[in-house]
């Protein structure tokens, strides 16, 4: 399991994003996993070897990279990332349990040709109802492991900057001694950048919740309840055949709201025209 | 998430590229990001390792690789290459927006005009997505957005690397005076002649990829001042021939 395998499972979640969920999502991989592993991880290569203290007392060096580096910023992130893309894998497994379900539907309705598995296999489902709150709950999580992180780091490491020189007195060292820190430039410039991207993910992840919570405003607003339960039928229609249509509007006479609603005349006109 | 994954997304974006913008991810891959790679990458490899002071003094050679390599150039370049490739993306999500404007129109015609047969309405929305949409309208202005943006973002990195490091050429000896060096200190660069001929190889392949940017960029613009050209004259043709018969259906009723 390496990197390559994770983008591999959490692109798969993409399908059922919104469109500033993309954007997330590409920004995660390009500007965070891509940077990290091509570059940042160099950087940071010979933290350890390139930590020098002005002694020739052993152990000396260990310990005072130990007391000043207790969990090297490479490895922060590599966390981070991790744990902020796992709760896109909420949404993932809703979707895979909704197919289920649509998948038990057509065994019962005794259509279990492996064309309509595979429509099943792939279909798209809209960000409503159930799948609305999974959505919302994942980014959230995202939203607090991020800021958790980001908190986790300033604790650590209060200052972005990254010091050319600590002075370190554990035992076994002598007395005060003086310990430089390997390429600080470097690892400054890299902090601020990875800093300033997880800040932007930040706000691509509130601006996702205030999208989804607008649209549900929206739908829930804009749109009579009979009109709702009419898109959501015409919707399940369209997957079935005529006979079963026939069915369903027996069952739920339907047919008198089968009638063009109201839309824009330039939209009428598309629909008219060749397609 | 590597090299060959980015390649991945960029060649799946490149269909709706003109020719041009082929050719600049081919340099882009083959002359930069290969040779980073399989040769820039270890030719610094042992650039900290090496980097000898003539001092025994603790810390010296930490401070002194510190102040003369804020940043290494195979950081710089990496970062460039990130950042170049990313506006082809812009171009790629335009296309994935406008796929599925379309099949949204195209699902919303056929379920209210009657019920197509699923098969035929699964080849239209194939035929949607293995179209190849011409670069016109607003996807032109989004493709010269991505190019603009990455001459912006290749000429920035470039300036970069030249005020960082005062050219591009590196030197053999650094004179170093920071703390706690003792006095003025002579620090050896390992392969300066070597990294002298990498930093020039990929500085030009850079400018090739600049000039096939302007050039690509050029070349939208003239395709665009041709087809509105194009576009006014065959917009007076018509209006001279429909004025024309008019003129005649008046000659008749008279």
């Amino acid at each position: 399991m390496n990197w390559g395998t994770f983008y591999a499972v959490i692109s798969g979640v993409n399908r059922h994003s919104t469109g500033i969920g993309r954007i997330w999502l590409s920004v995660i991989f390009i500007f965070r996993i891509l940077v990290l592993v091509v570059a940042a991880e160099s950087v940071w290569g010979d933290e350890k070897s390139g930590f020098t203290c002005n002694t020739q007392q052993p152990g000396c060096n260990s310990v005072c990279y130990d007391q000043f580096f207790p969990i090297s910023h490479i490895r922060l992130w590599a966390l981070q990332l991790i744990l902020v893309s796992t709760p896109a894998l909420l949404v993932a497994m809703h979707v895979a349990h909704r197919r289920h379900i649509d998948k038990k539907i057509l065994k019962r309705s005794g259509r279990t040709s492996p064309k309509e598995l595979e429509r099943v296999k792939n279909q798209k489902f809209q960000i409503t109802g159930a799948l609305w709150w999974t959505y919302m709950i994942s980014i959230i999580f995202r939203i607090i492991f991020e800021v958790a992180f980001l908190y986790i780091f300033y604790l650590i490491y209060p200052d972005f900057k990254m010091v050319r020189l600590v002075k370190c007195d554990s035992y076994p060292c002598p007395n005060t001694v003086d310990c430089f820190v390997s390429r600080p430039t470097e690892k400054t410039i890299f902090t601020v950048f990875m800093l300033a991207v997880s800040g932007v993910c930040v706000l691509l992840n509130l601006a996702e919740v205030v999208y989804l919570i607008s649209r549900a405003c929206k739908r829930y607003f804009g749109v009579s309840e009979d009109e709702s339960k009419v898109a959501w039928i015409s919707q399940k229609l369209s997957t079935y055949r005529q006979n079963e249509i026939n069915q369903l509007i027996a069952d739920h006479s339907l047919k008198s709201k089968f009638t063009v609603t109201k839309k824009s005349p330039t939209e009428r006109g598309e629909r008219c025209s060749a397609f | 998430m590597s090299w060959p994954a980015l390649y991945t997304q960029l060649v799946g974006a490149n269909r709706h590229s003109t020719s041009l913008g082929k050719i600049w991810l081919s340099v882009l891959f083959i002359f930069r990001v290969m040779v980073l790679v399989v040769a820039a990458e270890s030719v610094w490899g042992d650039e900290q390792s090496d980097f000898v002071c003539n001092t025994l003094q603790p810390g010296c050679e930490n401070v002194c690789y510190d102040q003369f390599f804020p940043v290494s150039h195979i950081r710089l370049w990496c970062l460039q290459l990130v950042f170049v490739s990313t506006p082809t993306l812009l171009v790629a999500m335009y296309v994935a927006y406008r796929n599925h404007k379309d099949k949204k129109r195209l699902m919303q015609s056929s379920g209210r005009a009657g019920f197509l047969s699923n098969k035929g309405q699964e080849e239209e929305v194939e035929a949607l997505k293995k179209r190849r949409l011409p670069i016109a309208g607003a996807l032109w202005w989004t493709y010269a957005c991505s190019l603009l943006f990455r001459l912006l973002f290749e000429g920035g990195f470039m300036y970069a690397l030249y005020v960082v490091y005062d050219g591009f050429q590196m030197p053999r000896l650094v004179q170093c005076d920071q703390w706690p060096c003792p006095n003025l200190v002579d620090c050896f660069i390992s392969r300066p002649t070597e990294k002298t001929i990498f930093t020039v190889f990929m500085a030009t392949a850079s400018s090739i990829c600049m000039v096939l940017n302007m050039a690509e960029l050029a070349y939208l613009v003239a395709k665009a001042v041709t087809r509105a050209l194009c576009g006014q004259r065959e917009r007076r043709a018509s209006r001279d021939r429909t004025q024309s018969k008019t003129n005649q259906r008046s000659l008749v009723s008279t």
